[in-house]
C-alpha cells in the first residue's frame, strides 16, 4: 500500500509518504507559502522512496475544515494529480488528523479537537481512538459558538487544537467534569493524515478525484444584497 | 503540441484545447452567474468555491468533446492573474499540478494577454503591429502591441471601467445582474435623441478614460425625469436613458481608438474583452475605421468574455518561446501587462 497525503489547511504545510507501514513526513510553519511548497514537498517524498506517482494506489487530503483558501488548495492539487495519474483520492477531516496526532504525542484517546473558526465560533469534533489506534468521530462535525459544541458523554476528554486557547475559558465551562486536561500542541500533520487514510482506503471509502471537494462546514458566508 | 487551458480568475471556468496545428478542439465555459446573481455582483468565496467543484469536470467535458484523453495533453496552461486571488489559487494549483502529474510542460498566463491575442484564434487574424482595446468589467486599456509579450499601455480607464460602468448603470435603471448586457438590449428600443451625456476626457488630449461621472449623469437623468413624472417613470424612459449612456459610451471608446491609430500609426485595431462582443460596438468601431481605410478584428462573442481558449492559446504562444513554470503556482491579483517578457523580435 502506497499514498501520499497533503495539508494545507492551516499555518503549517506538510506532506507524507505512507509505503507499507513506513511513514515519511516533510513539515513547514509558513502561513500563505503553501502554493509555493506543496508540490516540491510531494516531488521530493516520492523522489527519495524510488517511487514514481504511479505507483501509488491513492491520494489523500486534508479536506477541512480550516482555512478556506488553503483547503481548496489541497483540493485542487490532489484533483490535478490524481487525475493526471488516474487513482482514487481519500478526503480526510482535518479535526480527525488533529485528534490522530494528539493520540501519537499524548496517548490520550477521547480528544475534543476544536480549531478556531473566527467570528465567534469554533470548528468542532470529538473523536475516540479505537482497537486499531485510529480516530473515529462521535457525532458530527460542527462549527458553532463555544457554548454550544456538544457535550461528551464520560469523563477523562482531553481538549486539542488552536480553538482551546482562543476560547479556553468559555469551552472549559461548556465541558465542564467531562474534561481531563487541554493538550499543548494540536496541528494537522500528514502523517496522521495518512494513517486515517490508509485505513478508509482498506474499506473502500474513495473518490474519483473531481469528488475532491473540500468540507468548509461554514457555508453562510455573505449577506444577500 | 495540444494545450490545456484553465481559466478561473473570477466568476467564469473556462477550459479549452488548442493544438499549434490544428487550432481550438474544444472549449468549454461554465458561467457562475446565477450563483452572484441574488448577491448582485461577484462574491469571491462563492466564486473559489464553485470554480473548485467545475474545474476538473469541465477537463472531462473538453477532452470527451476532442475525443481525447488526458495522455494526449502535451502542456497546461492557467490563469495565473490579474484576478481574484482565491479564484486563480484553483485553477493555478489544479493545472500546475495536473502538469506535474503528466509529467507535461505547465505555463501561468497573463488573462488580459490571453484576451488580447484571443482574435488571433480566427481565420482572419490580424498580423502585428496593432492597437488592442481591451474592455471588459475589470479593465479599459488601450495598448500598442509589437508582438507578443511586446505591450505599451497607451491609455487605461482613471476610475470605473467600462463593462463596470455599464452594470453600475443599470442597477441604477433598476435592471437585473449583470446589468451589461441587459442594458444593451433594453437600449436598442431607446430613442437617441431624447437625451444626451457627456463624451468623459474627449475634449483633450491623451487616450485615459473616465467612466464614473457617466453613471452619475445617469442617475441625475433618472431622478429628473422621475420628478416631472411625478416619480412613476415609463418603460420608455428607461430605454431612452440606456440608450443615451451607450452611445456616450461607445462614442468615448471610438474617439479614443481612431485618436490611438493616428498617434501609433497603426492600421488594425483589435477589440477584445467583455464588452467587446456588444453589438453597437462593434458597428459603430467598423464603420468609423473603414472610413479611414482601417481595419477592426474582434474575436467571436463566446470568446470574448473570459474563457479557457484564450488561455490555451496565450500559453502555446509563450511555451513555444521557450516559457516554463517552476513547481509551484504563485498566482498574482495585480500583474502590470508590460511586465510580461517579449516572446520574439518587435514587428512595427
Amino acid at each position: 500500500m502506497k499514498l501520499l497525503a497533503i495539508d494545507t489547511s492551516g499555518e503549517t504545510c506538510s506532506a507524507a509518504l505512507l509505503q507499507d507501514g513506513t511513514l515519511t513526513q516533510r513539515l513547514e510553519t509558513a502561513p500563505r507559502r503553501h502554493a509555493e511548497l506543496i508540490l516540491p514537498m510531494m516531488q521530493q517524498l516520492v523522489d527519495e522512496a524510488g517511487l514514481r506517482l504511479a505507483d501509488l494506489d491513492a491520494l489523500a487530503f486534508a479536506r477541512g475544515p480550516g482555512s478556506f483558501t488553503g483547503v481548496r488548495i489541497a483540493a485542487s492539487v490532489i484533483q490535478g494529480v490524481a487525475f493526471g495519474v488516474d487513482q482514487p483520492v481519500i478526503p480526510v477531516s482535518t479535526l480527525a488528523a488533529i485528534a490522530q496526532g494528539a493520540y501519537r504525542r499524548s496517548g490520550h484517546t477521547r480528544l475534543l479537537v476544536a480549531l478556531d473558526a473566527r467570528m465567534d465560533e469554533v470548528y468542532w469534533g470529538a473523536f475516540e481512538i479505537n482497537e486499531a489506534g485510529l480516530a473515529e468521530a462521535r457525532g458530527s462535525e460542527r462549527v458553532c459558538a463555544p457554548e454550544a459544541v456538544p457535550q461528551p458523554e464520560g469523563e477523562g476528554w482531553y481538549g486539542v487544537g488552536p480553538g482551546w486557547t482562543a476560547y479556553d475559558a468559555r469551552l472549559r465551562l461548556r465541558i465542564g467534569t467531562a474534561l481531563a486536561g487541554v493538550l499543548e500542541e494540536g496541528i494537522c500533520e500528514a502523517r496522521d493524515l495518512a494513517l486515517l487514510a490508509e485505513a478508509e482506503h482498506r474499506l473502500g471509502h474513495e473518490v474519483v478525484p473531481e469528488l475532491a471537494i473540500p468540507v468548509y462546514l461554514r457555508d453562510q458566508v455573505t449577506r444577500k444584497g | 503540441m495540444r494545450v490545456l487551458g484553465i481559466e478561473t480568475s473570477c466568476d467564469e471556468t473556462g477550459v479549452a484545447l488548442y493544438d499549434g496545428e490544428h487550432g481550438l478542439l474544444a472549449h468549454a465555459i461554465y458561467s457562475q452567474i446565477p450563483i452572484h446573481a441574488e448577491y448582485g455582483g461577484v462574491v469571491p468565496e462563492l466564486a473559489s468555491r464553485d470554480h473548485v467543484r467545475k474545474a476538473l469536470p469541465l477537463i472531462r467535458e473538453v477532452l470527451d468533446k476532442a475525443e481525447l484523453t488526458r495522455t494526449d495533453i502535451d502542456a497546461v496552461a492557467f490563469t495565473a492573474g490579474p484576478g481574484l486571488i482565491g479564484a486563480l489559487l484553483v485553477g493555478a494549483a489544479l493545472g500546475r499540478s495536473l502538469a506535474w502529474a503528466l509529467g507535461v510542460p505547465a505555463v501561468g498566463v497573463h488573462h488580459m494577454e490571453g484576451h488580447l491575442l484571443a482574435p488571433l484564434l480566427e481565420d482572419s487574424a490580424p498580423a502585428f503591429p496593432f492597437v488592442a482595446l481591451l474592455v471588459s468589467g475589470g479593465h479599459t486599456q488601450l495598448v500598442d502591441v509589437t508582438g507578443v509579450g511586446r505591450y505599451r499601455i497607451l491609455g487605461e480607464s482613471l476610475d470605473d471601467a467600462a463593462g463596470e460602468a455599464f452594470d453600475k448603470t443599470a442597477k441604477i435603471l433598476g435592471l437585473s445582474y449583470p446589468g451589461g448586457p441587459v442594458l444593451s438590449r433594453l437600449a436598442e428600443q431607446g430613442d437617441p435623441t431624447r437625451y444626451r451625456f457627456p463624451r468623459p476626457m474627449t475634449d483633450r488630449p491623451g487616450l485615459d478614460f473616465s467612466f464614473s461621472g457617466l453613471k452619475t449623469f445617469a442617475l441625475n437623468t433618472l431622478r429628473e425625469a422621475e420628478a416631472e413624472a411625478d416619480g412613476a417613470i415609463d418603460a420608455q424612459t428607461r430605454a431612452d436613458i440606456a440608450r443615451a449612456f451607450e452611445e456616450a459610451v461607445v462614442d468615448t471608446l471610438v474617439i479614443k481608438c481612431r485618436r490611438a491609430l493616428r498617434e501609433t500609426g497603426r492600421r488594425r485595431l483589435v477589440l477584445a474583452g467583455g464588452v467587446s462582443a456588444n453589438r453597437r460596438l462593434r458597428a459603430r468601431m467598423g464603420e468609423a475605421l473603414a472610413a479611414e481605410g482601417r481595419e477592426a478584428h474582434y474575436p467571436r462573442p463566446e470568446l470574448c468574455t473570459d474563457n479557457g481558449a484564450m488561455i490555451a492559446y496565450a500559453g502555446w504562444q509563450r511555451l513555444n518561446a521557450g516559457a516554463t513554470e517552476p513547481l509551484l503556482f504563485k498566482p498574482r491579483a495585480r500583474w502590470p501587462m508590460e511586465e510580461l517578457q517579449p516572446v520574439g523580435p518587435a514587428i512595427i
